[in-house]
């Protein structure tokens, strides 16, 4: 086990690295960052001046490394916009992206897991044709449109939910805000997270559904009805288990898509996340802003791959978390 | 009362445009303690003739004629409930590849012990103690460590000897066994079939033994049965079919054996290959390969007709060498 996270940290270390490489070498990319922060008045020889001042006119690898030894101590630089640090303004929207990610999961764990078994185990039932036709068309639209769609349907026409915002939000663990304790605050949550698992929902219904279809084939499975066991037992302890498997794996890459998706939902919905404040620092080209997005976002993907890589150590008896590498099956 | 008797059992499988016939007109029994043995090539309907008896054939198959009585009980006439109580608990499986047949994810004690729970009201302690000493029965070193272990910590042998375990563990009167060695080393092989022999005559198993290799049903069996195309086409007492064999196509299985012919010297093979189900020619569907066809084996199925122990569905039946 312990030697199974010093080697993940490790793992985990170096892809920060590269992420941290590849954030910080947008910023020559971006355009001039002194035009957003100084007016039009300020003259050629003051801007010059300030850029050396900001060390803007150093070597790449100088400035990355400056900007490195901040990193590793918690600092991203100062918004441009806010004048505040980058890794605050990000953290104080954190809560609201995740709560937004979270429940989003919810659903598709929710739902995804009975209706794909269920139309794995019952092909020909109407309502498992009528699942796999959902879902190609669910599939096929795109998050905006089915946000769009839904606030014009919920918000507009039938007046049953509110279409932007948070709603009200309580403090926990000092600092967390929270939208799932209120009322307001989850009733504001049920249309964004709607949209946001719109996509990943009939993905993993047909990839649940897929996988149990394969593995209700399979001979351990057979064996199991030879038992003469209960056909509960068979479908949700033999088959679904070994139906998990691949879902897991798939499940931890795309939690992080999904963290990806929230730009576009939380544009919609006017979402105070970290999705939308992106997009913001982007038209402002407050690049310390957009770095240190980045790379908490990047932290994020490494830290749940961990997470699902525990789990799957878990649910799967063949991976040995606390045998070295290259051990022996 | 015979413990097992198969009557007159047809077995379709329902395809789109065609139903196709994979068992036709089978009929045998097995006697209490009673060992069978049914032979054939590829695609002869041994493993539907045992999958059947369980109602296990996967689909679109389904038995579309017949009986199967089981201690006095139809089981075809089952409700599913009714047939899972059979299952597991008064017939036992045993699969082909003990890679395959269990379950990766669950420990040994559980796939053992869930057998029992299923068909008998019995403490957790008390199954646990079962399973330990059906496998030590099974011949399996320190079974109690076993018991918390998982299939892939197990060599193959060792996995059959789990599976067999499975299925001796409620003390069922028939085992059904298909192909329990194709996928095993030979001397593994060697291994499962002196176990199995040694279980089934110290505590009066029935068994039913599915294999292509009559060497083992040899060894094994006092009955055997020779399939051909879905069609039983021999049945016998097992020293009487490999010695005194009437059907050509028995007589061309024994020929193959490797041990008939001298070395050196190309091996045996009976020409030809088992006709597709959906293909199957009209009169004796042995004809196309069969050196001893006459015109009325392309035009009639032939009946079964008794000769000493010996049932055979032949027109021309007649001794080897004849």
């Amino acid at each position: 086990m312990l030697a199974f996270f010093v080697r993940r940290l490790v793992q985990a270390a170096l892809v920060m690295l590269i992420i941290s490489v590849i954030a910080f070498s947008i910023q020559d990319n971006l355009g001039d960052p002194l035009r957003e922060m100084v007016g039009q008045s300020v003259s050629e020889a003051e801007r010059q001046a300030l850029r050396e001042e900001m060390g803007l006119n150093d070597p790449f690898l100088i400035q990355y490394w400056r900007f490195l030894k901040k990193a590793v101590q918690g600092d991203l630089g100062t918004s441009y916009f806010f004048k505040r640090p980058a890794v605050d303004v990000i953290l104080d929207k954190l809560p609201a992206t995740l709560e937004l990610v979270f429940g989003a999961s919810l659903i598709i764990i929710l739902f995804s897991v009975p209706i794909g078994v269920f139309a794995a185990i019952y092909p020909k039932h109407w309502f498992s044709k009528l699942a796999m036709g959902v879902s190609i068309v669910g599939i096929s639209i795109p998050v905006f449109l089915t946000a769009i769609l839904s606030i014009y349907i919920f918000s507009v026409e039938l007046n049953w939910l509110p279409s932007f915002g948070r709603g009200e939000t309580v403090e926990i663990f000092g600092g967390w805000t929270t939208g799932f304790l209120t009322r307001d605050g989850l009733v504001h949550l049920i249309l964004p997270c709607i949209a946001l698992s719109s996509i990943m929902l009939p993905l993993f219904i047909r990839l649940i559904r897929a996988e149990m279809l394969e593995v209700l084939e399979s001979e351990y499975v057979k064996f199991a009805w030879a038992k003469g066991l209960s056909p509960n037992r068979v479908w949700f302890l033999h088959a679904l288990k070994n139906t998990l498997l691949p879902v897991i794996t798939v499940g931890g890459v795309q939690i992080g898509t999904l963290i990806a998706y929230t730009i576009l939902t939380e544009t919609v919905f006017q979402w105070p996340g970290m999705g939308f404040l992106f997009l913001e620092a982007v038209n402002r080209v407050d690049t310390p802003l957009i770095i240190a997005y980045l790379i908490v976002v990047g932290l994020i993907f490494v830290i749940t791959n961990t997470v699902v890589d525990l789990i799957y150590g878990l649910v799967n008896p063949m991976v040995k978390l606390a045998r070295p590498q290259g051990g022996d099956d | 009362m015979s413990l097992l008797e198969v009557k007159n059992l047809e077995v379709r499988f329902a395809m789109r445009k065609e139903e196709l016939v994979a068992l036709r007109d089978v009929s045998f029994k097995v006697e209490k303690g009673e060992r069978l043995g049914i032979v054939g090539e590829s695609g002869a309907g041994k493993s539907v003739a045992a999958f059947s008896i369980l109602n296990l054939i996967s689909k679109p198959g389904y038995i579309s004629a017949g009986e199967i009585i089981f201690e006095g009980q139809d089981l075809t006439k089952l409700s599913p409930q009714q047939m899972s109580q059979i299952r597991g608990n008064r017939i036992s499986m045993v699969f082909q590849d003990p890679m395959m047949t269990l379950n990766p994810v669950l420990t040994i004690g559980t796939q053992m012990t869930e057998a029992l729970h299923a068909h008998q009201d019995i403490s957790k302690e008390d199954a646990k103690q079962r399973a330990i000493e059906t496998l030590a029965q099974v011949h399996i070193p320190s079974a109690a460590t076993r018991f918390d272990q998982y299939p892939h910590e197990l060599s193959g042998g060792m996995r059959q000897r789990v599976v067999i375990a499975i299925a001796l563990i409620t003390k069922p009167p028939l085992i059904i066994a298909d192909e329990p060695t194709t996928a095993l080393d030979v001397t593994i092989q060697a291994e499962i079939m002196d176990l199995m022999m040694e279980l089934c005559r110290t505590s009066e198993v029935g068994l039913i033994l599915i294999t292509h290799d009559l060497g083992v049903i040899s060894q094994m069996t006092q009955r055997a049965i020779v399939m051909y195309a879905g069609r039983i086409v021999e049945e016998g007492d097992t020293k009487d079919i490999i010695n005194d064999a009437y059907h050509p196509y028995t007589h061309g299985l024994m020929d193959a054996l490797p041990q008939k012919t001298t070395p050196g010297q190309r091996l045996n093979q009976i020409k030809g290959v088992m006709p597709a189900l959906s293909s199957i020619p009209d009169g004796c569907a042995f004809n196309p390969r069969c050196p001893l066809v006459a015109d009325i084996c392309r035009t009639t199925i032939p009946d079964y007709s008794n000769i000493g122990s010996t049932r055979v569905a032949c027109h021309k039946a007649a001794p080897r060498g004849s």
